[in-house]
């Protein structure tokens, strides 16, 4: 109905619904703070975590995630609201682009949107407020670059770094007592991979057993699998095939083939001629004199035994990423074809020494001093698989800010230091502007500061004393001055060794400008009718 | 229902099943069919201009979009309404002929549509209405010729063009980045534009999207981005002076397309099928190495043995390569597409500078490049953003300004924006109305208020009186003769569009109101709508 109450046609489908205006504005807001709030206790060193129970009948649904990471739990909820899904989606992002700082990028967007709502309130347009935030977020960001510092990637002082964003980034997760063995752990991990950012190579192997003390970083490569009954359980100065081939039986290939016989002679004679195949393709491999032989498919018993008989060790089974990972540790090609043994030296790979070694109570390869030293595998150890997921997570959390690192090289310094610098960078530029957009640039300023006074809060101490305070400090020019978290004071940073990475601010502060003026250009929102579906 | 009667007073059935239908007739039909039309233009109004908001669609299935675009709003709303769905068609067939003015082609339909309702309650016949209509389109259209110039599209490194790029990007969610954006876009459309025949194609620019990032991480590649890597790990991941194999055939035994049976029935017969299976894979490789490539691009999938066989063979190789990308990479580099392994011959490769895999972010995703190929510059867009809604709602953007740019390379005429077109026309038109002794008159000039609707419209969303401030620009139309004077959205302190570059393309305004005056004119004709009851 309009205002003068005629009826109008109906436009839409009929359970479609539209939200125009002041409604829709709301309607978006409310979700996307709610959201924000959600997460934003798991925020900051003194964060809680949150239990992800998954609905719906059957066992694996009782499977329960304990977590604290923000892309995790805004991943696995189910939220109708459409602005707090874009919220989501910048928090996946963000997982995707740099591996850490989801939670901070939906808490940011979030703030920004309340503050966001206070001046709609205000009657202020929301145009006028996104040209404020724009101003704004390029004066953070610039800020944001200034307060960064960058080592040379050889340095020591590079290499310090790292391991104190590692502790960092480690500090707000459930290891966090351990952080000093796990930063250790991941920096030396990262390092291996020599600048490249491909995580594949660092394996992270979950045991449930032991305590978390108990995980380790072995700079050989281990393969979760067993060596075949019957071979050699230790093999050194192994030469290795890696092959992806198919070693049950050989399926013709060629399409429409049958084997029709008319004799039991015959099938005698194609089930030999089956059998002296495989032989041959054995033989084949046997040319290139491989000490071990790792294929990806399965091996059945003829072709294992005739390998295991030339005193060849077998590995089946492994699977594709394994098998990459083997190919790239021992530098070996992944062969598919043998019939070119003269090859050998540049398809097999090498390795000092494997053996079957026993963790906990799981037999697995250990492939140590590898031709190409790249690969590295992180065994994790916990009390329950639980904690091992969580665990697992963090690592690659701090894996992924470490590898952005290496490539961006900047760094800055934590505890809020850089909110705070970019914040007030943003009221100095607010006293500079013209109209109302001054406002937008100021509240710009309240939803960065709101990042450590969430931090603050989480951690149960005074947060506007402290935020006050650490404001003042920043003022006088001790400009490496940050919260303290243990004691609940203001610290000095570089004293304590906390650094973040810029990137990861960086990205955070861009995705959340941008989701925020995504939500706030709206003023319409249309739901269409939901699909409808069949229950079977 | 209305019921006929015969002479001897039983009801005549016309319509099968006609109690289970819905009908409206006569005036009640025209004024439910402009409502419901009005109600679609009402949604679109408020994106227009720079100062537009813009609008959140949740799919059936829940997706979410943020959007600017008209076209894409409308489509989107999933209308269910027979009359309103006609703007549907009337914003994407503005969007298929153009690609921008989506928005302001459905508003300037609605504010006709509102002064057609006038109008009706005032007992004018519809026909009348419509016949109205039509002469002052023509009217307004050979005005917006008088009044359009022609732009140097070369001057100044191409300054306008992307001035105009600009205009069009300026009402988007990316117009923080319109300038960089929009350079982008002018770069990507001379590249591959044929100056001579006044054409672009548009299929050599390629829009990719990857979320990450920001928008201002956004990029012009030149040559073409293929989300695909090397079919096998170990395979060099960078080829420089590549010589293209564009095969789709798959690297796997024939499979006949008449259906057949092989049936093996010795072990002679066994072995020889097996070692012909072998040869396969062979020969296929020899025919491709043979022929002098360094690269291959299949269409479709490889078998794991002739997969390594590539590899031994030093052939970098790629699989699953999409249909499009096949033709693209073929018209970039000269390739020709080589549907059978037997007719590979080395003049059929297409050339290129380098090909190589390049990696994005954490998640470990490659891409392949392909630089500097040999026949047209085919070029791709890399657009980044914080998330899948920016990333999409920047990709409609660009595809918007490009289609500006190349309209504007077809035909360099232009007209200025800030609704001062709409208004100079509707000054016109207004003139052209008094001179009219008929009933069309008051179409006539209804048509002129309807036009003045669209700077209006502009004004309201920027938060300036709409209308004080376009009887101001009117009236110092009139005085100054000057048709350029239009809504100063942007708060720059000048009305001239000329000073504040507001360039609009002279083909997209045309097509407006030519558009929105025919549906208009379709709408007004409808006087009957039977359709189920429970459609």
């Amino acid at each position: 109905m309009d205002i003068v109450g005629n009826v109008l046609p109906q436009v839409l489908k009929d359970e479609a619904t539209e939200d125009k205006g002041e409604m829709a504005r709301l309607q978006s807001f409310v979700g996307a703070i709610a959201v924000a709030d959600l997460v934003k206790t798991t925020l900051g060193p003194k964060g809680m975590d949150k239990i992800l129970k998954p609905t719906g009948p059957g066992q694996e649904m009782t499977h329960i995630t304990v977590t604290n990471d923000g892309a995790t739990i805004l991943k696995s909820m189910y939220v109708e609201n459409p602005a707090a899904k874009i919220l989501i989606e910048i928090s996946k992002t963000q997982d995707e682009e740099v591996g850490d700082g989801t939670t901070t990028v939906a808490v940011l967007a979030g703030e920004l949107l309340r503050e966001g709502e206070k001046l709609i309130q205000k009657r202020i347009h929301p145009q006028h407020v996104i040209a404020g935030w724009r101003i704004a977020r390029d004066v953070a960001l610039k800020r944001l670059r200034d307060i960064s510092s960058e080592n040379d990637i050889k340095s020591q002082e590079f290499h310090n770094d790292l391991v104190k964003i590692a502790r960092t980034t480690l500090s707000s997760k459930l290891i966090t007592q351990d952080r000093d063995y796990f930063a250790d752990l991941c920096v030396k991990a990262v390092l291996r991979l020599k600048g490249s950012s491909n995580l594949d190579y660092i394996q992270i192997i979950k045991l449930p057993g032991g305590t978390i003390r108990d995980s380790y970083l072995d700079d050989g490569f281990i393969l979760k699998k067993q060596i075949t009954i019957g071979c050699k359980r230790r093999i050194e100065n192994a030469k290795i095939l890696v092959a992806n081939t198919a070693m049950d039986y050989d399926k013709i290939k060629i399409y429409g083939t049958k084997v029709k016989v008319n004799s039991m002679d015959k099938v005698a004679e194609i089930e030999a001629a089956e059998k002296e195949k495989m032989k041959n393709k054995v033989d084949k491999i046997l040319k290139y004199q491989p000490t071990v032989f790792v294929n990806r498919q399965l091996i059945y018993n003829y072709p294992e035994q005739l390998l295991a008989d030339s005193n060849i060790t077998v590995i089946e089974h492994a699977d594709f990423e394994g098998m990459e990972r083997v190919a790239a540790a021992t530098g070996a090609e992944i062969l598919s074809t043998f019939d070119a043994p003269e090859r050998r030296d540049q398809v097999l790979g090498h390795c000092d020494l494997i053996e079957e070694i026993m963790i906990g109570e799981e037999k697995m390869i250990k492939f140590t001093g590898c031709k190409k030293n790249e690969a590295c595998t992180i065994v994790l150890r916990g009390s329950s698989i639980h904690i091992l997921d969580e665990v697992d997570r963090s690592i690659h959390d701090v894996l992924c800010v470490l590898t952005t690192t290496v490539k961006n090289r900047r760094v800055v310094w934590g505890g809020g230091n850089s909110e705070m610098q970019m914040a007030a960078a943003c009221e100095e530029e607010a006293k500079k502007v013209q109209g109302k957009q001054a406002l937008a640039i100021e509240a710009y300023a309240r939803a960065l500061r709101q990042i450590p006074t969430i931090i603050c809060d989480n951690g149960g101490y005074d947060s506007a004393e402290l935020i006050q305070n650490f404001n003042v400090e920043l003022q006088k020019g001790n400009l490496t001055s940050g919260l303290n978290m243990n004691d609940g004071t203001i610290g000095d940073m570089q004293e304590l060794g906390v650094k973040e990475c810029m990137r990861v601010k960086e990205q955070a502060v861009m995705a959340a400008s941008e989701a925020a003026e995504l939500i706030m250009r709206v003023d319409d929102i249309v739901k269409c009718a939901p699909r409808k579906r069949d229950r079977a | 229902m209305s019921l006929a009667f015969d002479d001897y007073g039983r009801p005549y059935i016309i319509l099968r099943d006609q109690g289970q239908k819905k009908r409206m007739k006569g005036l009640e039909a025209y004024k439910s069919n402009i409502l419901a039309a009005k109600a679609v233009a009402n949604t679109l109004s408020s994106s227009l201009g720079p100062k537009g908001m813009d609008k959140m669609l949740v799919s059936p299935d829940g997706d979410v979009s943020v959007t600017n675009d008209g076209a894409t709003i409308v489509e989107k709303m999933e209308i269910q309404h027979p009359t309103a769905k006609l703007l549907v068609e009337l914003s994407q067939s503005q969007d298929a002929e153009i690609g921008d003015g989506t928005t302001g082609v459905v508003v300037l339909a609605g504010k006709l549509l509102e002064q057609a309702l006038t109008l009706l309650d005032k007992g004018i016949h519809p026909l009348k209405i419509s016949d109205g209509f039509d002469r002052a389109c023509d009217v307004a259209i050979k005005h917006l010729e008088t009044i359009s110039e022609e732009i140097d599209i070369q001057a100044n490194e191409h300054e306008a063009l992307i001035q105009a790029a600009c205009t069009a990007l300026g009402s988007k969610v990316v117009s923080k980045r319109k300038r960089e954006l929009g350079k982008i876009a002018v770069t990507a459309v001379l590249d591959v534009a044929d100056l001579a025949r006044r054409d672009v194609n548009l299929d050599l620019i390629k829009i990719q999207t990857k979320t990450g990032g920001s928008v201002e991480d956004t990029r012009l590649i030149s040559g073409i981005l293929i989300d695909k890597d090397m079919s096998h790990p170990q395979m060099p991941k960078e080829v420089n002076d590549a010589r293209i194999c564009l095969l789709t055939c798959p690297f796997e035994p024939p499979k006949p397309k008449t259906k057949h049976n092989i049936n093996i029935s010795s072990a002679e017969d066994y072995k020889k099928l097996y070692q012909q299976e072998q040869q396969y894979f062979v020969d296929m490789v020899k025919l491709v190495k043979a022929s002098g490539a360094n690269i291959a691009l299949c269409q479709w999938g490889f078998d794991d043995e002739a997969n390594h066989l590539l590899l031994q063979n030093e052939l970098p190789a790629v699989r699953w390569v999409s249909g499009t990308d096949v033709e693209l990479i073929a018209m970039a580099t000269g390739a020709r597409i080589i549907p059978r392994f037997q007719e590979i011959t080395p003049e059929k490769l297409g050339k290129a500078g380098c090909v190589k895999e390049v990696q994005f972010g954490t998640s470990n995703e490659r891409m392949l490049v392909i630089e500097n190929c040999q026949c047209t510059k085919a070029v791709t867009i890399l657009i980044r953003g914080g998330s899948q809604m920016i990333v999409d709602e920047a990709k409609r953007s660009i595809h918007d300004a490009i289609c500006v740019i190349r309209n504007l390379i077809k035909d360099n005429r232009i007209v200025y924006g800030g609704g001062s077109a709409e208004l100079a026309c509707a000054i016109q038109v207004l003139q052209y109305a008094d001179e009219v002794s008929s009933v069309e008159q008051y179409a006539i000039r209804s048509f002129a208020d309807a036009l003045e609707g669209i700077p209006c419209c502009l004004a309201d969303n920027c938060g300036l009186n709409p209308i004080t401030s376009v009887a101001q620009a009117k009236s110092r139309q009139l005085k100054e003769n000057n048709p350029r004077i239009g809504i100063d959205c942007m708060e720059l302190g000048t009305t001239d569009m000329k000073e504040q570059r507001i360039y609009e393309t002279l083909s997209s305004k045309k097509q407006q109101i030519q558009l929105a005056t025919q549906v208009v004119k379709m709408i007004l004709k409808i006087d009957d709508v039977i359709a189920p009851d429970d459609y």
